[in-house]
Protein backbone atom coordinates (compact mmCIF):
# COMPACT_ATOMS: atom_id res chain seq x y z
CA UNK A 1 0.00 0.00 0.00
CA UNK A 2 1.71 2.97 -1.06
CA UNK A 3 0.89 5.31 1.57
CA UNK A 4 3.41 7.71 2.82
CA UNK A 5 3.57 10.34 5.54
CA UNK A 6 6.64 12.94 4.51
CA UNK A 7 7.55 15.18 7.16
CA UNK A 8 9.16 18.81 7.52
CA UNK A 9 7.96 20.19 4.25
CA UNK A 10 5.14 22.91 3.60
CA UNK A 11 3.42 24.15 0.55
CA UNK A 12 4.21 27.89 0.76
CA UNK A 13 3.10 28.81 -2.60
CA UNK A 14 0.58 28.38 -5.78
CA UNK A 15 0.18 30.07 -8.96
CA UNK A 16 -1.74 28.95 -12.42
CA UNK A 17 -1.81 30.41 -15.67
CA UNK A 18 -4.76 29.95 -18.49
CA UNK A 19 -4.83 31.19 -22.48
CA UNK A 20 -6.98 34.79 -22.16
CA UNK A 21 -8.40 32.70 -25.30
CA UNK A 22 -12.02 31.24 -24.53
CA UNK A 23 -13.74 28.72 -27.05
CA UNK A 24 -17.88 28.42 -25.71
CA UNK A 25 -19.13 25.22 -26.10
CA UNK A 26 -22.35 26.57 -27.72
CA UNK A 27 -20.59 27.77 -30.20
CA UNK A 28 -19.39 24.50 -31.52
CA UNK A 29 -20.84 22.31 -34.43
CA UNK A 30 -19.79 18.88 -32.92
CA UNK A 31 -22.92 18.68 -30.98
CA UNK A 32 -25.93 17.52 -33.30
CA UNK A 33 -28.82 20.02 -31.92
CA UNK A 34 -29.18 22.44 -28.91
CA UNK A 35 -30.63 19.38 -27.06
CA UNK A 36 -27.19 17.15 -27.05
CA UNK A 37 -25.41 20.56 -26.02
CA UNK A 38 -27.78 21.24 -23.26
CA UNK A 39 -27.37 17.40 -22.17
CA UNK A 40 -23.29 17.77 -22.37
CA UNK A 41 -23.30 21.03 -19.62
CA UNK A 42 -25.80 19.47 -17.28
CA UNK A 43 -23.50 16.91 -17.16
CA UNK A 44 -20.32 17.63 -17.45
CA UNK A 45 -20.65 21.35 -16.15
CA UNK A 46 -18.65 22.86 -18.55
CA UNK A 47 -19.53 25.92 -20.85
CA UNK A 48 -16.27 27.32 -21.91
CA UNK A 49 -13.03 26.44 -22.08
CA UNK A 50 -9.39 28.47 -22.23
CA UNK A 51 -7.86 27.40 -25.17
CA UNK A 52 -4.53 28.47 -26.34
CA UNK A 53 -4.24 28.09 -30.37
CA UNK A 54 -1.37 25.15 -31.33
CA UNK A 55 2.01 25.65 -31.19
CA UNK A 56 1.80 29.29 -29.43
CA UNK A 57 2.00 28.30 -26.37
CA UNK A 58 2.90 24.66 -24.43
CA UNK A 59 2.09 23.77 -20.92
CA UNK A 60 5.34 24.60 -20.39
CA UNK A 61 5.03 28.53 -20.98
CA UNK A 62 1.63 28.54 -18.84
CA UNK A 63 3.90 26.68 -15.89
CA UNK A 64 6.87 29.21 -16.64
CA UNK A 65 4.19 32.32 -16.14
CA UNK A 66 3.13 30.85 -13.30
CA UNK A 67 6.91 30.13 -11.61
CA UNK A 68 7.95 33.42 -12.40
CA UNK A 69 5.25 35.47 -10.51
CA UNK A 70 5.22 33.09 -8.14
CA UNK A 71 9.10 33.43 -7.59
CA UNK A 72 9.10 36.83 -7.61
CA UNK A 73 5.73 37.61 -4.86
CA UNK A 74 7.64 34.98 -2.55
CA UNK A 75 10.31 37.07 -2.72
CA UNK A 76 12.72 34.00 -3.57
CA UNK A 77 16.12 33.81 -4.94
CA UNK A 78 16.30 32.05 -8.04
CA UNK A 79 20.40 30.65 -6.64
CA UNK A 80 18.53 28.88 -4.02
CA UNK A 81 15.91 26.89 -5.82
CA UNK A 82 17.44 23.39 -6.00
CA UNK A 83 14.77 21.05 -7.69
CA UNK A 84 12.41 21.22 -10.36
CA UNK A 85 9.34 18.78 -11.30
CA UNK A 86 7.34 19.16 -14.46
CA UNK A 87 4.17 16.44 -14.24
CA UNK A 88 2.69 16.66 -17.63
CA UNK A 89 1.63 14.93 -20.86
CA UNK A 90 2.03 17.68 -23.22
CA UNK A 91 5.53 18.12 -23.31
CA UNK A 92 7.25 20.68 -25.24
CA UNK A 93 9.25 17.42 -27.04
CA UNK A 94 9.91 14.07 -26.86
CA UNK A 95 13.19 14.43 -25.37
CA UNK A 96 15.26 16.90 -23.83
CA UNK A 97 12.79 16.69 -20.66
CA UNK A 98 10.73 19.90 -20.32
CA UNK A 99 11.74 20.45 -17.32
CA UNK A 100 15.73 20.87 -18.92
CA UNK A 101 14.14 23.60 -20.50
CA UNK A 102 11.91 25.43 -17.89
CA UNK A 103 15.63 25.66 -15.82
CA UNK A 104 17.02 27.79 -18.67
CA UNK A 105 13.92 29.56 -18.98
CA UNK A 106 13.55 30.47 -15.52
CA UNK A 107 17.21 31.58 -15.15
CA UNK A 108 17.48 28.59 -12.20
CA UNK A 109 21.08 27.59 -11.11
CA UNK A 110 22.33 24.83 -13.16
CA UNK A 111 22.75 22.53 -9.85
CA UNK A 112 19.26 22.47 -9.77
CA UNK A 113 17.82 18.95 -10.26
CA UNK A 114 15.12 19.03 -12.89
CA UNK A 115 13.40 16.14 -14.61
CA UNK A 116 9.86 15.32 -16.01
CA UNK A 117 7.03 13.26 -14.84
CA UNK A 118 4.79 11.84 -16.83
CA UNK A 119 1.31 11.77 -15.45
CA UNK A 120 -2.48 13.57 -15.93
CA UNK A 121 -4.96 13.85 -14.12
CA UNK A 122 -3.29 12.30 -10.98
CA UNK A 123 0.01 14.18 -11.70
CA UNK A 124 -0.10 17.17 -9.01
CA UNK A 125 -0.84 14.84 -6.14
CA UNK A 126 2.31 12.63 -7.30
CA UNK A 127 4.40 15.41 -8.07
CA UNK A 128 3.68 16.52 -4.52
CA UNK A 129 4.90 13.14 -2.99
CA UNK A 130 7.76 13.26 -5.12
CA UNK A 131 8.86 16.38 -4.60
CA UNK A 132 8.42 16.47 -0.89
CA UNK A 133 9.87 13.00 -0.07
CA UNK A 134 13.08 14.81 -2.07
CA UNK A 135 13.46 17.76 0.08
CA UNK A 136 12.27 15.80 3.22
CA UNK A 137 15.46 14.98 4.19
CA UNK A 138 16.60 18.58 4.94
CA UNK A 139 19.51 18.74 2.21
CA UNK A 140 17.50 20.58 -0.35
CA UNK A 141 15.46 23.66 1.05
CA UNK A 142 13.54 25.18 -2.00
CA UNK A 143 11.54 23.31 -4.73
CA UNK A 144 9.08 23.83 -7.52
CA UNK A 145 6.25 21.58 -8.55
CA UNK A 146 4.92 22.49 -11.98
CA UNK A 147 2.50 20.69 -13.23
CA UNK A 148 -0.10 21.08 -16.63
CA UNK A 149 -1.42 20.23 -19.83
CA UNK A 150 -2.42 21.90 -23.10
CA UNK A 151 -5.28 18.98 -22.85
CA UNK A 152 -7.01 20.67 -25.66
CA UNK A 153 -4.17 20.01 -28.30
CA UNK A 154 -4.10 16.21 -28.25
CA UNK A 155 -8.33 15.88 -28.91
CA UNK A 156 -10.09 15.94 -31.86
CA UNK A 157 -12.53 18.71 -32.61
CA UNK A 158 -15.13 16.28 -34.32
CA UNK A 159 -14.76 14.21 -30.92
CA UNK A 160 -17.85 15.25 -29.11
CA UNK A 161 -17.03 12.91 -26.04
CA UNK A 162 -13.39 15.04 -25.32
CA UNK A 163 -13.28 18.20 -27.35
CA UNK A 164 -15.48 20.11 -25.89
CA UNK A 165 -14.44 18.84 -21.85
CA UNK A 166 -11.11 18.97 -21.95
CA UNK A 167 -9.38 23.23 -21.44
CA UNK A 168 -5.25 24.37 -20.97
CA UNK A 169 -3.60 25.29 -18.05
CA UNK A 170 -0.56 25.15 -16.37
CA UNK A 171 0.71 26.10 -11.89
CA UNK A 172 3.33 26.37 -10.36
CA UNK A 173 3.54 24.59 -6.31
CA UNK A 174 6.18 25.96 -4.18
CA UNK A 175 7.35 24.05 -1.47
CA UNK A 176 10.35 24.18 1.37
CA UNK A 177 11.99 22.09 4.12
CA UNK A 178 10.90 23.03 7.57
CA UNK A 179 11.80 21.15 10.32
CA UNK A 180 9.25 20.30 12.65
CA UNK A 181 6.56 21.47 9.77
CA UNK A 182 3.06 19.21 9.33
CA UNK A 183 4.14 17.64 6.66
CA UNK A 184 2.03 15.86 3.94
CA UNK A 185 0.86 12.50 3.88
CA UNK A 186 -0.32 10.53 0.64
CA UNK A 187 -1.72 7.59 -0.71
CA UNK A 188 -1.01 6.50 -4.44
CA UNK A 189 -2.27 3.66 -6.52
CA UNK A 190 -2.56 2.36 -10.25
CA UNK A 191 -4.35 0.22 -12.50
CA UNK A 192 -2.37 -0.42 -15.57
CA UNK A 193 -4.89 -2.82 -16.80
CA UNK A 194 -6.58 -0.33 -18.05
CA UNK A 195 -4.28 1.26 -19.90
CA UNK A 196 -6.53 2.00 -23.07
CA UNK A 197 -9.36 3.78 -21.56
CA UNK A 198 -7.69 7.20 -21.96
CA UNK A 199 -4.72 6.82 -24.61
CA UNK A 200 -3.23 8.29 -27.60
CA UNK A 201 -2.23 4.95 -29.74
CA UNK A 202 0.31 6.13 -31.87
CA UNK A 203 3.39 8.27 -31.55
CA UNK A 204 5.57 6.36 -28.99
CA UNK A 205 7.72 3.26 -29.50
CA UNK A 206 4.89 0.47 -29.48
CA UNK A 207 3.17 2.23 -32.52
CA UNK A 208 5.58 4.33 -34.40
CA UNK A 209 3.51 7.14 -36.82
CA UNK A 210 3.14 6.15 -40.00
CA UNK A 211 1.04 7.30 -42.61
CA UNK A 212 -2.56 5.36 -41.40
CA UNK A 213 -1.70 7.24 -37.84
CA UNK A 214 -3.13 10.51 -39.45
CA UNK A 215 -6.19 8.69 -41.20
CA UNK A 216 -9.47 9.76 -39.26
CA UNK A 217 -12.52 7.28 -39.08
CA UNK A 218 -15.37 7.70 -37.19
CA UNK A 219 -14.94 5.49 -33.96
CA UNK A 220 -18.63 5.68 -32.71
CA UNK A 221 -21.25 7.73 -33.89
CA UNK A 222 -20.08 11.47 -33.62
CA UNK A 223 -16.77 10.21 -32.49
CA UNK A 224 -14.46 10.80 -35.45
CA UNK A 225 -10.51 11.26 -34.74
CA UNK A 226 -7.04 9.83 -35.78
CA UNK A 227 -4.55 7.60 -34.29
CA UNK A 228 -2.77 10.49 -33.22
CA UNK A 229 -5.37 12.05 -30.92
CA UNK A 230 -7.28 11.00 -27.90
CA UNK A 231 -9.28 8.27 -27.33
CA UNK A 232 -11.41 8.03 -24.23
CA UNK A 233 -13.14 5.24 -22.95
CA UNK A 234 -15.87 7.40 -21.17
CA UNK A 235 -17.60 4.88 -19.63
CA UNK A 236 -14.66 3.46 -18.19
CA UNK A 237 -13.20 6.33 -17.13
CA UNK A 238 -15.90 7.28 -14.90
CA UNK A 239 -17.30 4.05 -13.43
CA UNK A 240 -13.68 4.16 -12.61
CA UNK A 241 -13.44 7.66 -10.93
CA UNK A 242 -16.85 7.44 -9.54
CA UNK A 243 -15.23 4.35 -7.61
CA UNK A 244 -11.55 4.56 -7.19
CA UNK A 245 -11.82 8.46 -5.85
CA UNK A 246 -13.81 8.09 -2.49
CA UNK A 247 -11.94 4.90 -1.67
CA UNK A 248 -8.44 6.46 -1.77
CA UNK A 249 -9.55 9.67 0.14
CA UNK A 250 -11.67 7.58 2.76
CA UNK A 251 -8.09 4.95 2.61
CA UNK A 252 -6.22 8.14 3.28
CA UNK A 253 -8.18 9.49 6.61
CA UNK A 254 -8.48 5.81 7.45
CA UNK A 255 -4.62 5.37 7.76
CA UNK A 256 -3.52 8.16 9.36
CA UNK A 257 -6.60 8.90 11.43
CA UNK A 258 -7.86 12.47 9.80
CA UNK A 259 -10.65 13.72 11.19
CA UNK A 260 -12.92 14.76 8.39
CA UNK A 261 -14.88 17.60 9.58
CA UNK A 262 -11.26 19.34 10.48
CA UNK A 263 -10.86 19.11 7.13
CA UNK A 264 -11.58 22.86 5.17
CA UNK A 265 -11.27 21.91 1.81
CA UNK A 266 -11.42 18.99 -0.72
CA UNK A 267 -9.74 19.90 -4.26
CA UNK A 268 -10.62 17.17 -6.46
CA UNK A 269 -9.11 16.51 -10.32
CA UNK A 270 -12.35 18.58 -12.12
CA UNK A 271 -12.69 15.66 -14.02
CA UNK A 272 -17.17 16.36 -15.34
CA UNK A 273 -19.46 17.77 -12.89
CA UNK A 274 -21.47 14.61 -12.48
CA UNK A 275 -18.44 12.72 -11.45
CA UNK A 276 -17.01 14.97 -9.17
CA UNK A 277 -20.74 15.31 -7.61
CA UNK A 278 -21.09 11.79 -7.21
CA UNK A 279 -17.55 11.16 -5.21
CA UNK A 280 -18.85 14.54 -3.26
CA UNK A 281 -21.61 12.96 -2.55
CA UNK A 282 -20.28 9.20 -1.23
CA UNK A 283 -17.71 10.98 0.77
CA UNK A 284 -20.71 13.14 2.40
CA UNK A 285 -18.77 16.56 2.05
CA UNK A 286 -21.01 19.49 2.17
CA UNK A 287 -20.70 22.17 -1.03
CA UNK A 288 -18.87 24.99 0.98
CA UNK A 289 -15.74 22.16 1.00
CA UNK A 290 -15.45 21.69 -2.75
CA UNK A 291 -14.59 24.13 -5.09
CA UNK A 292 -15.49 23.72 -8.76
CA UNK A 293 -13.92 25.75 -11.51
CA UNK A 294 -15.38 23.15 -14.63
CA UNK A 295 -18.34 25.90 -16.01
CA UNK A 296 -15.55 28.38 -17.10
CA UNK A 297 -12.44 26.06 -17.21
CA UNK A 298 -12.71 22.46 -18.09
CA UNK A 299 -11.03 19.47 -17.51
CA UNK A 300 -7.34 20.76 -17.42
CA UNK A 301 -5.56 17.33 -16.42
CA UNK A 302 -2.57 17.88 -14.51
CA UNK A 303 -3.21 21.29 -13.95
CA UNK A 304 -6.91 21.36 -12.49
CA UNK A 305 -6.37 21.05 -9.11
CA UNK A 306 -3.86 24.08 -8.53
CA UNK A 307 -6.26 25.76 -10.77
CA UNK A 308 -9.52 25.06 -8.69
CA UNK A 309 -7.55 26.33 -5.44
CA UNK A 310 -6.23 29.79 -7.18
CA UNK A 311 -9.45 30.38 -9.03
CA UNK A 312 -11.61 29.37 -5.99
CA UNK A 313 -9.52 30.07 -2.37
CA UNK A 314 -7.59 32.77 -3.65
CA UNK A 315 -8.67 34.75 -0.77
CA UNK A 316 -8.58 31.85 2.20
CA UNK A 317 -5.01 30.68 1.17
CA UNK A 318 -3.51 34.16 1.12
CA UNK A 319 -5.42 34.44 4.65
CA UNK A 320 -3.92 31.13 5.64
CA UNK A 321 -1.51 32.95 7.95
CA UNK A 322 -4.35 33.82 10.40
CA UNK A 323 -6.75 30.86 9.76
CA UNK A 324 -4.67 27.24 9.18
CA UNK A 325 -6.30 25.30 6.03
CA UNK A 326 -6.50 21.50 6.56
CA UNK A 327 -6.72 20.86 2.92
CA UNK A 328 -7.10 17.63 0.43
CA UNK A 329 -6.55 16.78 -2.44
CA UNK A 330 -7.41 14.24 -5.14
CA UNK A 331 -6.66 13.11 -8.70
CA UNK A 332 -7.64 10.33 -10.34
CA UNK A 333 -7.00 9.86 -14.51
CA UNK A 334 -5.43 8.33 -17.36
CA UNK A 335 -3.35 5.56 -16.34
CA UNK A 336 -5.37 4.54 -14.76
CA UNK A 337 -3.44 6.28 -12.19
CA UNK A 338 -4.97 7.97 -9.13
CA UNK A 339 -3.56 10.00 -5.65
CA UNK A 340 -5.13 11.85 -2.42
CA UNK A 341 -3.12 14.37 -0.47
CA UNK A 342 -3.81 15.82 3.37
CA UNK A 343 -1.52 18.66 3.86
CA UNK A 344 -1.86 22.45 5.98
CA UNK A 345 -1.14 25.71 4.67
CA UNK A 346 0.04 28.00 7.25
CA UNK A 347 1.07 31.11 5.94
CA UNK A 348 1.15 30.58 1.79
CA UNK A 349 0.64 32.82 -0.91
CA UNK A 350 -1.46 32.30 -3.69
CA UNK A 351 -0.57 34.48 -6.73
CA UNK A 352 -3.89 35.87 -8.76
CA UNK A 353 -4.58 33.69 -11.68
CA UNK A 354 -2.65 35.10 -14.93
CA UNK A 355 -3.91 35.30 -18.13
CA UNK A 356 -1.40 34.64 -20.92
CA UNK B 1 -30.39 -9.81 -6.80
CA UNK B 2 -33.71 -10.59 -8.88
CA UNK B 3 -34.24 -9.58 -12.54
CA UNK B 4 -37.22 -7.85 -12.27
CA UNK B 5 -35.87 -5.88 -9.56
CA UNK B 6 -33.04 -5.31 -11.53
CA UNK B 7 -35.18 -4.09 -14.55
CA UNK B 8 -37.08 -1.92 -12.41
CA UNK B 9 -33.88 0.37 -11.35
CA UNK B 10 -32.63 0.34 -15.26
CA UNK B 11 -36.05 1.73 -15.83
CA UNK B 12 -35.96 3.94 -13.24
CA UNK B 13 -32.98 5.99 -15.48
CA UNK B 14 -35.33 6.70 -18.36
CA UNK B 15 -37.66 9.96 -18.73
CA UNK B 16 -39.64 9.18 -21.79
CA UNK B 17 -39.68 5.77 -22.82
CA UNK B 18 -43.31 3.61 -21.79
CA UNK B 19 -42.67 0.97 -18.88
CA UNK B 20 -43.81 -1.80 -21.14
CA UNK B 21 -40.93 -1.38 -23.50
CA UNK B 22 -38.45 -2.95 -20.36
CA UNK B 23 -38.15 -7.06 -19.99
CA UNK B 24 -35.21 -8.33 -20.04
CA UNK B 25 -35.19 -9.07 -23.47
CA UNK B 26 -34.72 -5.46 -24.19
CA UNK B 27 -32.17 -4.77 -26.67
CA UNK B 28 -31.42 -1.59 -24.86
CA UNK B 29 -28.95 0.52 -26.91
CA UNK B 30 -31.57 0.14 -29.70
CA UNK B 31 -34.38 2.54 -27.24
CA UNK B 32 -34.88 5.69 -28.75
CA UNK B 33 -33.39 7.45 -25.13
CA UNK B 34 -30.47 5.48 -25.44
CA UNK B 35 -27.63 7.46 -25.86
CA UNK B 36 -23.69 8.28 -24.74
CA UNK B 37 -25.01 9.71 -21.82
CA UNK B 38 -27.84 6.84 -20.86
CA UNK B 39 -24.52 4.79 -20.84
CA UNK B 40 -23.12 6.46 -18.17
CA UNK B 41 -26.86 6.62 -16.09
CA UNK B 42 -26.64 3.26 -16.13
CA UNK B 43 -22.79 3.14 -14.39
CA UNK B 44 -24.11 5.56 -12.15
CA UNK B 45 -27.07 3.57 -10.93
CA UNK B 46 -25.57 0.29 -10.99
CA UNK B 47 -22.30 1.88 -9.00
CA UNK B 48 -24.81 3.40 -6.60
CA UNK B 49 -27.22 0.33 -5.96
CA UNK B 50 -25.10 -2.67 -6.43
CA UNK B 51 -21.41 -0.93 -5.74
CA UNK B 52 -20.38 -3.00 -9.12
CA UNK B 53 -17.60 -1.02 -10.79
CA UNK B 54 -18.60 -1.79 -15.14
CA UNK B 55 -15.99 -0.61 -18.21
CA UNK B 56 -17.75 0.58 -21.45
CA UNK B 57 -16.54 -2.98 -22.50
CA UNK B 58 -19.75 -4.29 -20.47
CA UNK B 59 -21.81 -2.01 -21.72
CA UNK B 60 -20.50 -2.61 -25.58
CA UNK B 61 -20.75 -6.63 -24.76
CA UNK B 62 -24.19 -6.57 -23.61
CA UNK B 63 -27.08 -6.47 -25.88
CA UNK B 64 -30.52 -7.20 -23.58
CA UNK B 65 -31.05 -6.15 -20.25
CA UNK B 66 -30.55 -9.31 -18.74
CA UNK B 67 -26.77 -9.37 -20.10
CA UNK B 68 -26.17 -6.45 -18.22
CA UNK B 69 -27.72 -8.07 -15.41
CA UNK B 70 -26.15 -11.22 -15.51
CA UNK B 71 -22.39 -9.28 -15.80
CA UNK B 72 -23.58 -7.50 -12.51
CA UNK B 73 -25.05 -10.74 -11.03
CA UNK B 74 -21.67 -12.33 -11.52
CA UNK B 75 -19.76 -9.38 -10.97
CA UNK B 76 -21.27 -9.17 -7.39
CA UNK B 77 -20.55 -13.36 -6.70
CA UNK B 78 -16.62 -12.72 -7.55
CA UNK B 79 -16.66 -14.22 -10.70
Amino acid sequence: MAFQKIDNVEIVGLAACVPADTVENSELDVFENETEYRKFVEFTGVERRHITKIGVNCASDFCLHSAEQLIEELNWNKEEIDCLVFVSHSPDYKYPATACILQSKLGLSQECMSFDVSLGCSGWVYGLSIIASIISSGKIEKALLLSGDTASFSKSRKDKGTYPLFGDSGSATALIYKEGADGIVTHLGTNGKNYKAIIIEDGGGRNPVTSESLIEREYEQGIFRNRLQTHMDGMSVFSFGISTAPKSVNALLNKFQIDKNAIDYFVFHQANLKMNQIIQKKLSIPDEKVPYVLKDYGNTSSGSIPLAMVVQLNDEINNSNLKKLNMIACGFGVGLSWGSAYFSLHSAICCDLIEI
Amino acid sequence: MELDTFINQFKSIFEVTPDDEFSGNTDFKALDEWDSLMALETIIMIDEVYEVELDGDDISNSTTIEDLFKIVKNRINGQ
